[in-house]
């Protein structure tokens, strides 16, 4: 159900990419998003992918759970690889019936894209599960420390999202348990159109709301409680250091970029 | 020597349009270093309150507030204060900050502007406190009540408190977790020497304190050791509260004519008295 929501979730542990200093690996996965969407041959795409195996293999992380992170985008996938099977032509006609026209040039737009897509979502998911939630909110605290001479909090931002992060999954598990309480009362959740559905949501939106208030107040107590007072003069239990594997890493960055252009270059594209 | 001290403290909600509402009247109450002392009343009897001021979340509007040397109402020691009163609340969910355990506990000290390696030792030795060591690197929504309360517990030890205010801090636990909430808060005391207040309605906790404070509408009604305030049974009860369970039975029998003594607290007090009284008439 609801609990199967791997956002954000962070599974611990001590492989290479989990020590890795999370700044680079913010960075790299950052680049390697936009990385991904250079190739336009099937060896440029290959090479991402090699890429991206060599990452996962890195975290020492199951399969079952890289797989378990592209289930939501799935029907996202489905579609787009189906609209590009039937609206792009080229190469060879593979069937020809009434309307339908499907051409090999379309299959493999359509399976480009695809790869793409999930390419994207393990990369991006790979960065959340091997850096915990505060480990990843301080690096882009000191990632984006330049914004505060045109006087954005980035203190503030990051202590947020560490807050976001962490009241996911309570309010996750509330959600849930507002849900059943609502069923006993005989809510129906599950049957009618979109608007009723969405209707139906009310009563289980208010109270989240509600409490979600009350949780913040309280939260509020207790980092006062804890001596919070803003980012000023504020240690942190771990000091970020860059190893030389980490240069490694940026290194290989840049590798790929390298190598992906002149593969550009050097092959035709393979899109159409 | 004494800890905390409230003096002639009074406060009062602002209320705009009305008239304020009082909440505490003329309290005065002092907690010595290494006391274990647990305040008792029921819901809106002013516990909390009180318990807000020790650590100036709360500042009052009547009398004042002192931590060891300083005033509560001073501006310039009010970090002071907080890292030397520790405050845990009554929702564990909502008192944790961040997603792993041992970050959560790095953060009080963190706000204090701790050394990171001396932050890493104090996380370690307040974990060891609290027995949860094996439990750093887990995530927090992941614990079981009991446990998350003690995180708290280790979250707010980790800034080296002097003292412990724990306002219901069992409320919303089953009873395991009470017990072991309970045993860390009994072990802190005896074995750490850390004073301790705690905020309670259940008499069971508040019988495992050295002293016992009650409190109605606003003021202290009572203060002693568990067993003289335990034995004022009909005075609690006019203030709305029970008393533990052996204490029940040997007053209804005294009640009743058989010649058991007033100040029974425990299963073993009990089991002892009435053994006695067998004898006696055997």
């Amino acid at each position: 159900m609801l609990t199967d929501i791997t956002i954000g979730q962070f599974f611990p542990g001590s492989s290479p990419l989990h020590r890795m200093d999370p700044r680079v690996k913010l960075v790299v996965i950052f680049a390697y998003i936009v990385l991904i969407f250079i190739p336009h041959n099937w060896w440029g795409l290959l090479l991402c992918v090699a890429y991206l195996l060599a990452g996962v293999l890195l975290s020492g992380l199951p399969f079952r759970l890289i797989f378990r992170s592209i289930k939501p985008i799935l029907p996202l996938i489905v579609i787009t690889t189906l609209l590009n099977v039937f609206y792009i032509s080229g190469g060879q006609t593979l069937v020809q019936w009434q309307f339908i026209h499907i051409t090999t040039g379309g299959v493999g737009n359509a399976v480009f894209i695809a790869v793409r897509i999930v390419a994207l979502i393990i990369g991006s998911s790979l960065l959340t599960y091997t850096t915990s939630p505060t480990t990843l909110t301080d690096a882009l605290e000191r990632l984006m420390s330049p914004l505060n001479l045109l006087h954005v909090n980035v203190h503030e931002i990051s202590m947020m999202m560490t807050i976001a992060l962490r009241f996911i999954p309570t309010l996750i598990e509330e959600t849930d348990k507002i849900m059943s309480a609502q069923k006993t009362r005989g809510a129906d959740l599950e049957s009618g159109g979109l608007v009723q559905r969405v209707k139906a949501l009310v009563p289980v939106l208010i109270p989240l709301f509600v409490s979600a208030f009350r949780r913040a107040c309280d939260l509020a107590t207790a980092m006062e409680c804890r001596c919070y007072r803003g980012g000023e003069g504020r240690t942190r239990m771990k000091q970020l250091h860059m190893r030389r594997s980490d240069f490694v890493f940026l290194g290989s960055a840049v590798v790929l970029c390298a190598a992906l252009i002149t593969l550009n270059i050097l092959l035709p594209s393979s899109l159409i | 020597m004494e800890l905390l001290k409230a003096e002639h403290l009074s406060f009062q909600y602002e209320n705009p349009d009305e008239l304020p509402i009082p909440v505490l009247g003329d309290v005065s109450l002092t907690v010595a270093q290494g006391d274990f002392v647990a305040v008792l009343g029921h819901n809106g009897s002013g516990k909390s309150t009180l318990a807000k001021h020790f650590n100036a979340m709360l500042l009052p509007t009547g009398g004042s507030v002192w931590v060891g040397e300083w005033n509560t109402a001073d501006e310039e020691h009010v970090y002071d204060v907080r890292r030397t009163v520790g405050m845990v609340l009554q929702n564990p969910d909502n008192q944790l900050v961040s997603t792993i355990v041992e970050e959560d506990v790095a953060f009080g000290p963190e706000n204090l502007g701790v050394e990171p390696s001396e932050i890493a030792c104090r996380v370690n030795e307040a974990l060891k406190l609290v027995d949860m060591l094996p439990y750093r690197d887990h995530a927090a929504h992941k614990l079981s009540g009991g446990q998350k309360q003690r995180v708290a517990i280790a979250g707010v030890l980790a800034m080296h408190p002097d003292c412990l205010v724990l306002d219901e801090p069992t409320a919303m636990l089953d009873p395991k977790g009470r017990r072991e909430v309970m045993d860390t808060i009994r072990r802190l005391n005896r074995e750490r020497g850390m004073t301790v207040v705690l905020i309670t309605h259940y008499m069971e906790e508040a019988a495992e304190a050295d002293r016992v404070v009650v409190m109605d509408d606003g003021a202290i009604i009572m203060d002693g050791t568990p067993r003289e305030v335990f034995a004022q049974v009909e005075r609690l009860r006019s203030v709305q509260l029970d008393v533990p369970q052996p204490t029940e039975l040997c007053h209804q029998l005294r009640l009743a004519g058989v010649p058991l003594p007033a100040d029974v607290l425990t299963v073993e007090d009990a089991v002892e008295a009435l053994a006695a009284v067998w004898e006696g008439t055997v």
